[in-house]
């Protein structure tokens, strides 16, 4: 208990009033059969404040209509509070000029559409993508799809035991057959934060453009893709306290105007001729469709808290907590932890000697305990440490010390069941 | 609460002290399975002569109630004939995904012990992946998935 107090007091902490946070946010009042909710799943989905809930019911009940497409009244208004959203996300990132923020409906999404829109365009027979051992499965499969399809190949950087890419080998990869680079800024499995900018700086000197997955990054940390050089960046709204089905798109606006389109339809259009097709220009070429509106507004809400929050205090606060569950957990034993990267954001991913993690995970359930056990879509990082699952406590900034004891006492409790 | 009820010391003892775990030097009939979601996997061994499963056994890696639920089928269906065990396979499911209650006619025995999963929807592949692998082994199935297209009982369990 004394290293919870001294952290308590330390100068980043007294700034950052948790139990103030967590008042904005109506979930964590939950009762999971008579206990109180313990939510360590943010990796997977993080939860809503309710000024962005308030913010999508305004838009729902007084703002909705479709938006580009008519003069009404309801229709600009519903235009304008979408393209504020895109300002909003621009500024969060500091993207140069808006039109550089291509929403999609997650990263997921938006990885395809550079897979398509870049990669078939610009990827041949022969050319290599490097791509890394941390990646999701969403920045693994659409590139093998692009391959198997073009005939480019794959290399993969590797990792070392604590998790961390061996950027001497990412180095080594490069030949005069790489074309691309897709590297994830933050591993989900592991929490491993890559030294992304350097990645960058080796790939541009070599003339190849790089797409960083910012689906881990965005709700832990200040992103300013100027700064980083990359060509393209993603993240996805579920991820930082907003809603589903709503993500950006981060390029470059000219390799934006140089890729082809992902999806047909309307909006995306200039001009339809059963003849020929003009497309409209960037960042609409990439939206085809009726957009979920509801979505990115809420989605440039989200990012309005976070940086009221402040996400370098998010950061220092979210340190603490992961040097602590850190310190916790290993005093347990029989606990290995998986990742332990020297730069890492507060995921906790470990296993348990003789007990297989879905039995952790449904006892940690019992107590109120959400945590996520499987592969996290990283089947690549499992089969690096030769475990086919982990259990995974990923932590927020609504999450306390206080949160941190329970999910500890929790695994005690499931090791005696298992005595 | 239902998920307690669900590592209930049975459990808890037959996944400590698997039954029937091992090889089998007198199989004819075997089958994997393979959970991928989870990694799990298990491969089911038997003897099965004239209708009559005379021996079976089981290995693998998996969960604490994938274990327990291969133990004790183990348990219960060696000796049993083919037909027998089939009835047992198809009401095992049926109890899992909340088609059998505990008061129907059922030839189940204590295996009402994993009549709480079904309100785990997640874990009620674990309880059924030996059951299924059974099934496989019986009809002479080389490898089974939870999640392949030609598992035979993939559609129920998609229902569950
Ligand atoms: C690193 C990483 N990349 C990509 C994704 C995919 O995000 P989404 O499912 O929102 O498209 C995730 C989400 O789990 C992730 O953690």
């Amino acid at each position: 208990m004394k290293l919870v107090e001294s952290l308590l007091k330390s100068p980043n902490t007294s700034m950052f009033d948790v139990e103030q946070i967590r008042a904005d946010f109506p979930i964590l009042k939950l009762k999971i059969d008579g206990k109180p909710l313990v939510y360590l799943d943010n990796a997977a989905s993080s939860q809503m404040p309710q000024p962005v809930i308030d913010r999508m019911t305004k838009y729902q009940t007084m703002q909705h209509a479709n938006i580009n497409r008519a003069v009404h009244y309801l229709s600009e208004t519903a235009t304008a509070e979408y393209e504020k959203s895109r300002h909003k996300l621009k500024n969060f990132i500091n993207a140069n000029e808006e039109r550089e923020i291509i929403f999609t409906s997650g990263t997921t999404d938006a990885i395809n559409l550079v897979a398509h829109g870049y990669g078939r365009k610009f990827i041949c027979s022969g050319d290599e993508i490097i791509l890394t051992t941390l990646e999701h499965h969403s920045n693994i499969v659409p590139w093998q799809m692009l391959a198997e399809e073009t005939g480019a190949k794959i290399r993969v950087v590797p990792i070392n035991d604590e998790g961390e890419l061996l950027i001497e080998e990412y180095k080594q990869l490069f030949n005069k057959h790489t074309k691309f680079v897709g590297v994830t800024h933050v591993s989900n499995a592991l929490g491993t934060i890559n030294p992304i900018k350097q990645m960058i700086e080796f790939a541009h000197a070599r003339g190849v453009p790089i797409l960083v997955d910012g689906a881990q990054t965005a709700p832990h940390m200040n992103i300013d893709v100027q700064d980083l050089d990359c060509d393209f960046y993603t993240f996805s709204g579920h991820k930082l306290c907003g809603p589903t089905g709503i993500g950006i798109l981060y390029g470059k606006a000219i390799l934006l105007e140089r890729m082809q389109p992902f999806k047909g339809g309307g909006d995306m259009i200039a001009s339809v001729t059963f003849e020929k097709t003009t497309y409209n220009t960037i960042p609409h070429k990439f939206e085809a469709g009726t957009p979920p509106i509801a979505a990115a507004i809420g989605f440039g809400a989200a990012v309005d808290y976070l940086s009221s929050v402040d996400l370098s205090a998010i950061e220092a606060y979210e340190r603490n907590l992961i040097n602590y569950a850190t310190e916790q957990i290993s005093h347990i034993p029989g606990i290995r932890i998986i990742g332990s990267a020297t730069e890492k954001v507060a995921v906790l991913s470990f296993s348990v000697d003789r007990i297989h993690p879905h039995d952790i995970g449904t006892l940690l359930n019992q107590e109120g305990i959400a945590v996520r056990t499987g592969h996290h879509c990283a089947q690549p990082v499992m089969q690096h440490y030769k475990v086919p699952a982990t259990t995974r406590a990923s932590f927020s900034f609504y999450n306390t010390m206080v949160e941190v004891d329970a999910l500890i006492s929790g695994i005690q409790k499931v090791q005696k069941v298992f005595l | 609460m239902i998920t307690k009820s669900l590592y209930q010391e049975v459990i808890l003892d037959h996944n400590r002290n698997p039954r029937n775990y091992g090889s089998l030097d007198n199989a004819n009939r075997s089958a994997e399975g393979h959970n991928p979601l989870c990694g799990d996997h298990l491969n089911i061994k038997l003897n099965l002569s004239e209708g009559y499963i005379n021996d079976i056994s089981f290995q693998g890696e998996s969960c604490a109630i994938c274990k327990a639920s291969a133990s004790m089928m183990t348990a219960n269906v060696k000796g049993k004939t083919q037909a027998d065990a089939e009835t047992m396979i198809q009401e095992f499911r049926e109890m899992t995904i909340g088609k059998l209650e505990p008061n129907d006619k059922h030839h189940l025995g204590r295996l009402t012990v994993f009549f709480g999963v079904r309100d785990l929807p997640t874990r009620v592949k674990c309880a059924i992946l030996p059951w299924h692998t059974l099934q496989a082994a019986l009809n002479s199935v080389a490898t089974i998935s939870t999640e392949a297209d030609d598992d035979p009982m993939h559609v129920s369990i998609g229902n569950a």
